[in-house]
């Protein structure tokens, strides 16, 4: 396997840190393409191809993981040393639970509203202005990550995926909705 | 091309050579090849001056036919003349079967999974089919060009899943072709609109062609073509349109379902004629013959057409909605709308198409002919005619893939709209003491239940070490080319046994099936395939060599110590002395042992490209 180098930062030549030049990483991604994607080696030897192939690929996983706030946090909070089961670990907070119980009803109620689309529009809304507060206190506890604050950024984390898999949902259900025409 | 002459563009050292390759369009009703001559690109006509090739294959006991000639005799010899066989390709049985098609043919009904065609010559599978017709194209294009296509870029439906994808290579493969690549229809498109550093921005391609249709957004930013999201419908097109009217004229002339095979032919040619005819005219007149020979005379205006086809054109917005939310972007942040495939040109498709993304769509290129003349471009690109082009074509996989998991529900392992290549990992474990073999459903779908997905391959694992339950740790690695075909490999990581995988296709034909019918077809014959094997050794033999002496000669003082030059060359040269031999398998051998030798050189070059094209790299650089 190709090492391009120690992480997914260094590979876009980026400094490690939560708060990213997204316009940055983007047009890096495209130089990095350029040299490595399977279409720069179409008539070259088949382990050329098969190498460029490998570097591709994982060029684009470090460009997703790295575009997307809560993966982003994931891979940060890993490289720290905090490598979370997220398939396990839930939040406590009484109070997130709670809300997220009401916005789950809601979402279950859509299908039968007058205009469910417009009912699933204002949820995805919410959840996406709750993520985007979520990933603003995230940048706070990662900026010099102290012990404390990256079992604040965890907890933060589990709350992200939460909101990730309820707007999840309320897209599964808007197609499922489209398929019912 | 080796590696430096990449990044450090126009300082090739071998010397420039022109290769012939082309773009081709493997359409539903008509297919096309396109290639660029002297700069210019040009799809390429047939002797009487046609650009349309109709996907038609007639077989003949004298022949077989391809073309205009085999679609005039459709009518006459409906069982014997194939066409619209994209929207089988692919598939299996129970899948033509629910195509809601009246599909004129004879299936072979049996347990195969790839669906075979009984014709007066035998049976013949699509894949068959449809290497006929790439048949014709390229003798189209060698006959214009003098020489043989040393590549082409074959363009797929973007919403072409893996199974229809490599069944578009398999019959590459039968029709003897080098394939560049398959390439995504509404890229070749975007390509072709030349879309390029002066379009800058965020466009959505509208593909309704004779079979399918797809929806691709698309982000262009200096040459590089970035896809957001795909998706379509590869079941939906203007067939579905002629289908539409041909029904409306049976309700209309009181014919019945069960009506012959050429009954059906004869409606669903005046009913597409009609279709054509209203785009320019209010209204188009019918003059049926019916069975007893009397005439069924008709009348159908612009409005009552709209009314036939509202309900298809409106499922085609389905798939646009959902590609735009995938994108996470608003019909309104698009800023042009590309218009491609016959079936755009219907005013009534213009017109909600428009209303869809609040602006008037792009309707500047021959909507028939701009899928091949993209292709053709990007052919010349990957054979490599233009090392200085910076043009990228980056694409996603339309669908998700994932595995079976208990109680019946996929696990997504790659979800639809990502970028491509990808590879991910997923681990497994046994769960009775002593296992050493583990089934393995691959699927394709958005669904969550695995009877709602399609099901692509089972694979096998054998070999697995005997351990207690849960014990073991099989990693299963599926990983997505840049032509959106899977492969997939597994490894017990504890005792790190590789286990071996034995893929079964659900849809496609196997390696040997498809040798046997290389074997059976005519060509091969005459040309043995053996002496094919040992050509296509020597010439990968070739490459191997050119490309390693190249980079030796670009950066091995560079990347190499004294000691580890002299192992590569020591390595090179003795894959020279036997390249030329005439043991197909000893240059399999040679290659792959020097291969293995010069592996951590070809993955140096990877990385030094890389950290080339990243150093010095500031914010200015970029802005």
């Amino acid at each position: 396997m190709l090492d391009f180098s120690k992480n997914f930062f260094e590979l876009f030549g980026l400094p490690v840190g939560y708060i990213i030049d997204t316009d940055q990483l983007a047009a890096r991604y495209r130089e990095l393409q350029r040299v490595v994607h399977p279409d720069r080696y179409a008539s070259a030897s088949g382990q050329e191809r098969r190498i460029s192939m490998q570097g591709a690929a994982q060029v684009n996983e470090a460009y997703q993981t790295l575009k997307d706030p809560i993966r982003r946090a994931g891979y940060l909070l890993s490289l720290k040393g905090i490598d979370m089961d997220l398939q396990k670990e839930t939040t406590r907070d009484g109070e997130f639970l709670m809300e997220q119980l009401e916005l789950r009803e809601e979402l279950e109620q859509a299908r039968e509203k007058p205009d469910p689309y417009k009912v699933i529009a204002s949820l995805v809304a919410d959840i996406n202005r709750r993520i985007t507060a979520l990933v603003g206190q995230m940048a706070v506890q990662l900026e010099t990550a102290s012990p404390d604050q990256l079992e604040a950024a965890r907890e933060i984390l589990r709350k992200m995926q939460f909101l990730q898999k309820f707007r999840y949902d309320a897209e599964s259900l808007e197609a499922e909705l489209d398929e019912m025409v | 091309m080796a590696l430096l002459q990449l990044s450090e563009p126009g300082q090739s050292t071998a010397p420039h050579q022109h290769r012939l390759a082309a773009g081709i369009d493997l359409g539903t009703t008509n297919s096309l090849v396109a290639t660029v001559r002297s700069g210019q690109v040009e799809t390429l006509v047939d002797s009487q001056g046609r650009n349309l090739l109709p996907s038609v294959v007639r077989y003949t006991t004298e022949g077989v036919v391809v073309g205009h000639e085999a679609r005039s005799q459709a009518v006459e010899d409906p069982l014997n003349t194939i066409s619209s066989v994209k929207r089988l390709i692919g598939r299996g049985l129970d899948d033509v079967k629910t195509l809601g098609g009246r599909l004129p043919y004879q299936f072979r009904q049996e347990q195969a999974a790839v669906p075979r065609i009984q014709t007066i010559v035998g049976e013949v599978t699509p894949i068959e089919v449809s290497a006929e017709i790439l048949r014709a194209l390229v003798q189209r294009a060698e006959t214009a060009l003098g020489g043989d296509l040393a590549g082409v870029v074959i363009t797929v439906p973007a919403y072409f899943d893996e199974a229809q994808r490599q069944a578009t290579k398999d019959a590459a493969k039968l029709a003897d072709l080098q394939v560049l690549r398959l390439l995504n229809e509404p890229t070749a498109a975007a390509v072709a609109y030349g879309l390029d550093s002066g379009s800058d921005g965020v466009h959505a391609i509208y593909d309704l062609g004779g079979g399918t249709f797809d929806i691709s957004i698309l982000r262009l930013n200096r040459g590089v073509f970035e896809v957001l999201s795909t998706g379509g419908d590869s079941a939906l097109g203007g067939d579905d349109f002629d289908r539409s009217v041909a029904e409306w004229i049976m309700q209309q002339a009181g014919i019945q379902e069960h009506s012959g095979h050429a009954m059906l032919r004869r409606l669903m040619r005046d009913a597409c004629a009609a279709k054509e005819a209203l785009t320019d005219s209010a209204v188009a007149d019918f003059d049926v013959e019916l069975e007893d020979g009397s005439h069924w005379q008709g009348q159908l205006t612009r409005a009552q057409f709209n009314e036939l086809v509202d309900p298809l054109i409106r499922k085609t917005l389905i798939p646009c909605r959902r590609a735009l939310r995938d994108a996470d972007l608003t019909p309104q942040e698009i800023e042009d709308v590309v218009m491609v495939g016959g079936s755009t040109r219907i005013p009534r498709v213009r017109e909600l198409v428009g209303e869809f993304f609040s602006t008037p769509p792009l309707v500047d290129i021959d909507p028939d002919r701009v899928v091949a003349i993209g292709a053709a471009l990007q052919a010349d690109i990957l054979i490599g005619n233009k090392p200085d082009d910076q043009m990228l074509l980056l694409d996603v996989n339309p669908l998700s893939l994932g595995i079976e998991t208990m109680g019946g529900l996929v696990e997504k392992i790659i979800p639809r709209n990502t970028t491509i290549p990808v590879a991910r990992a997923q681990e497994f474990t046994t769960f009775k003491d002593g296992q050493t073999a583990m089934a393995v459903h691959v699927l394709q779908g958005e669904r969550e239940l695995v009877k709602d997905c399609r099901s692509l391959a089972r694979f096998e694992l054998r070999d697995i070490p005997p351990m207690v339950a849960g014990a073991a740790r099989i990693q299963v690695t599926f990983a997505v080319d840049a032509d959106g075909l899977l492969s997939v490999e597994a490894r017990e990581q504890s005792s790190g046994v590789k286990a071996r995988v034995e893929v079964k296709p659900s849809y496609g034909l196997t390696d040997s099936e498809i040798e046997g019918m290389l074997r059976d077809s005519i060509e091969y014959a005459r040309d043995d395939l053996e002496a094919r094997h040992l050509r296509e050794q020597q010439v990968e033999a070739d490459r191997v060599i050119e490309a390693l002496t190249a980079a030796l000669e670009r950066d091995g003082d560079e990347l190499l110590s004294a000691e580890e030059r002299a192992r590569v060359e020591s390595a090179l040269s003795e894959l020279v002395k036997i390249a030329h031999g005439e043991d197909q398998r000893a240059i399999k051998k040679g290659i792959e042992a020097l291969e293995n030798r010069c592996e951590f050189y070809v993955e140096r070059r990877m990385n030094s490209s890389v950290s080339k094209a990243m150093s010095g790299r500031s914010v200015e650089d970029f802005e």
